[in-house]
């Protein structure tokens, strides 16, 4: 008896991970077709089934990167990255600053003010979307890169704010207190204590800013007409014809790399990023 | 004394409105502003070439009598939401809590079910998925090989939105990843007082796990939607982009942005925008009224 019972829980250990592993396995198989294609010849992408190429070739990277109309997919890239960091920076100043104020100032209608960013949080980017385009339009700033980045230096993302302002309520008060004892303003109190602070906040509002704009695709659709402008998922939506005839594995290939930013920032900021998202209910 | 603390108090204030001051901008040029702005194009006609002229409500009047792709998209949207986000929560919870059950490595687990929740918003998941679900794809392969004839999921209008669904719920990652943290919140004494009380599996679930996981779902149910009702790029790149086949692909964000980006009817696709808004805000208001009756606050009331 003890020792069929002892035989059983030293067999569910290993067995419990059986489908847990299979469903994982399968959660990762998309991923994997994608690299695995982007190694293959053309002709055996749709052919070849196996996850493990029979003819390895890079030639799929090769012809992509070459991109289209003389511009190489390393402009894209470039592109891409400069929208995305400026897009960081200026949700980590401004959010920031505004998330400061909300949770350690007294200042006049700071109820009603706190009330209507909670509002926006809400607000689907629709509802402002043709006049916005109106207004950037008046102001020649079709293909610019203005329209994508500016939104993000007025703090118009107020879901990071509310992130921080939950952040800095954490924070305990005495610290402001005592520095202010000691004669700081609050320009030192926002400098020196809460932004030291505030850092997994930060990189939690960084990450996440990053990725979005990375993957953003419909405002860059929009903005961008101009091939020199383009961003990589453009690039990747102008190689991809639906009707069929495009070049798979130049695309394939493309895609994979386009893949690539992204999963490198979570895997260097994984802690931040599960924490984050359990704590905040992030995407 | 009092003049000191009074002009400290007005201090306070002007230090505030300098931090805020770029939110404040932010608000009024990007938000409210446009947002009034889209309201009052709403009741226009407006091509972005020649100024707006007001016609009253005949834009709102036009969608709601006569225009066939509105009802089309709108009825194509409210199932993809009502599909995808219980499904996908459904999943969450299943796989959080067998995650839960204390097995070892269970870093690794979450990192790879998180991945799609990572990827999946990219164009390049998005033409992945349209490869694996199309005529020979791995999906038809895997079926052909437990002997099903697998449909055209790609071309067949009836089937592209079950691959758009599955490509929603395959990112059920970061909803469980939300679902694992407040499965830790759960006191063990409550579990282990059930299991004196010899209450069952199923039962300490439905009696325990449920209703204490109530707020969770509660916040997640709300994000989906409002999340679920606005997407667009697996609509625009696993369809053809234009809503085909035969509009099985015209998510209601699509038409908006066929109205006002393709055809320039900006006036009409403010209203469509309009419409979303309120939609989206009803939905959220009925969430919010009935959670009273099934979301469960743990706030002592009861045995006290």
């Amino acid at each position: 008896m003890t020792t069929a019972t002892t035989m059983k829980t030293r067999l569910a250990g290993p067995l419990k991970h059986l489908p847990v592993i299979a469903l994982g396995l399968l959660m990762i198989y998309p991923v994997l077709w994608l690299i695995a294609s982007s190694f293959k010849p053309n002709q055996l992408i749709f052919s070849d089934p196996s996850l493990w190429p029979a003819t390895f070739t890079l030639d799929n990277y090769k012809n992509g990167w070459a991109g289209f109309q003389g511009i190489s997919f390393g402009r894209f890239f470039a592109n891409s990255f400069v929208i995305s960091i400026l897009s960081v920076l200026g949700n980590v100043i401004t959010c920031s600053l505004a998330a400061f104020a909300f949770a350690r100032l007294k200042f006049s209608f700071g109820k009603l003010w706190f009330a209507l960013m909670l509002v926006t949080i809400m607000l689907p980017y629709h509802v402002t979307l043709v006049p916005q385009y109106v207004i950037f339009n008046e102001l020649h700033w079709i293909n610019t890169y203005y329209p994508l980045v500016l939104p993000k230096w007025l703090a118009t993302d107020s879901f990071f704010i509310l992130l921080m302002v939950q952040f800095i309520r954490g924070i305990p008060k005495d610290l402001d207190e005592s520095a202010t004892i000691d004669g700081c303003n609050y320009k030192q109190i926002y400098f020196r204590i809460m932004l030291p602070l505030l850092t997994p906040a930060l990189i939690t509002t960084a990450i996440f800013t990053f990725i979005w704009t990375w993957d953003d695709f419909f405002s860059q659709m929009i903005y961008l007409s101009d091939i020199r402008l383009f961003t990589v998922q453009l690039g990747i939506r102008a190689l991809f014809d639906p009707s069929g005839s495009s070049d798979w594995g130049a695309l394939l290939a493309m895609s994979a790399l386009s893949l690539l930013p992204i999963t490198a920032v979570f895997l260097v900021f994984q802690r931040y990023f599960l924490e984050g998202i359990a704590t905040t209910g992030l995407k | 004394m009092g003049t000191s603390r009074k002009s400290l108090a007005r201090d306070q204030n002007r230090t505030a409105y300098l931090f805020l001051l770029p939110w404040l901008l932010g608000f009024f040029l990007l938000t409210a502003g446009p947002m009034a702005g889209s309201l009052y194009l709403s009741l226009t006609k407006y091509t972005l070439l020649s100024p707006p002229t007001w016609i009253g409500v005949e834009n709102y009047a036009r969608i709601f009598a006569e225009d066939d792709t509105f009802r089309g998209s709108l009825w194509l949207t409210f199932k993809y939401v009502f599909l995808s986000v219980p499904l996908k929560l459904a999943f969450a919870l299943m796989i959080a809590m067998v995650l839960n059950k204390g097995l070892r490595a269970i870093g690794l687990y979450r990192t790879v079910y998180y991945i799609p929740s990572l990827l999946g918003g990219s164009v390049a998941i998005a033409i992945v998925w349209r490869q694996i679900f199309d005529g020979t794809g791995a999906v038809n392969r895997a079926l052909a090989w437990l002997g099903i004839e697998g449909p055209s999921w790609i071309a067949h209008p009836d089937y592209i939105i079950h691959t758009i669904v599955t490509l929603s719920v395959w990112q059920f990652g970061s909803a469980m990843v939300i679902f694992l943290a407040g499965l830790k919140q759960i006191p063990s004494d409550l579990y282990e007082a059930a299991q004196v009380d010899g209450a069952n599996g199923w039962r300490r679930f439905s009696r325990i796990t449920l209703p204490m996981l109530t707020p969770v779902i509660f916040f997640n149910l709300v994000m989906g939607v409002i999340n679920s009702f606005q997407a667009f790029t697996p609509a625009f790149v696993i369809g053809d982009g234009r809503g085909g086949p035969l509009d099985a692909t015209m998510f209601y964000t699509l038409y908006l942005y066929l109205k006002g980006f393709s055809f320039f009817e900006m006036g009409y696709a403010s209203a469509l925008a309009w419409i979303m808004l309120l939609i989206i805000g009803l939905l959220t208001a009925v969430i919010f009224v009935t959670s009273k009756y099934w979301v469960f606050y743990g706030d002592n009331k009861e045995g006290r």
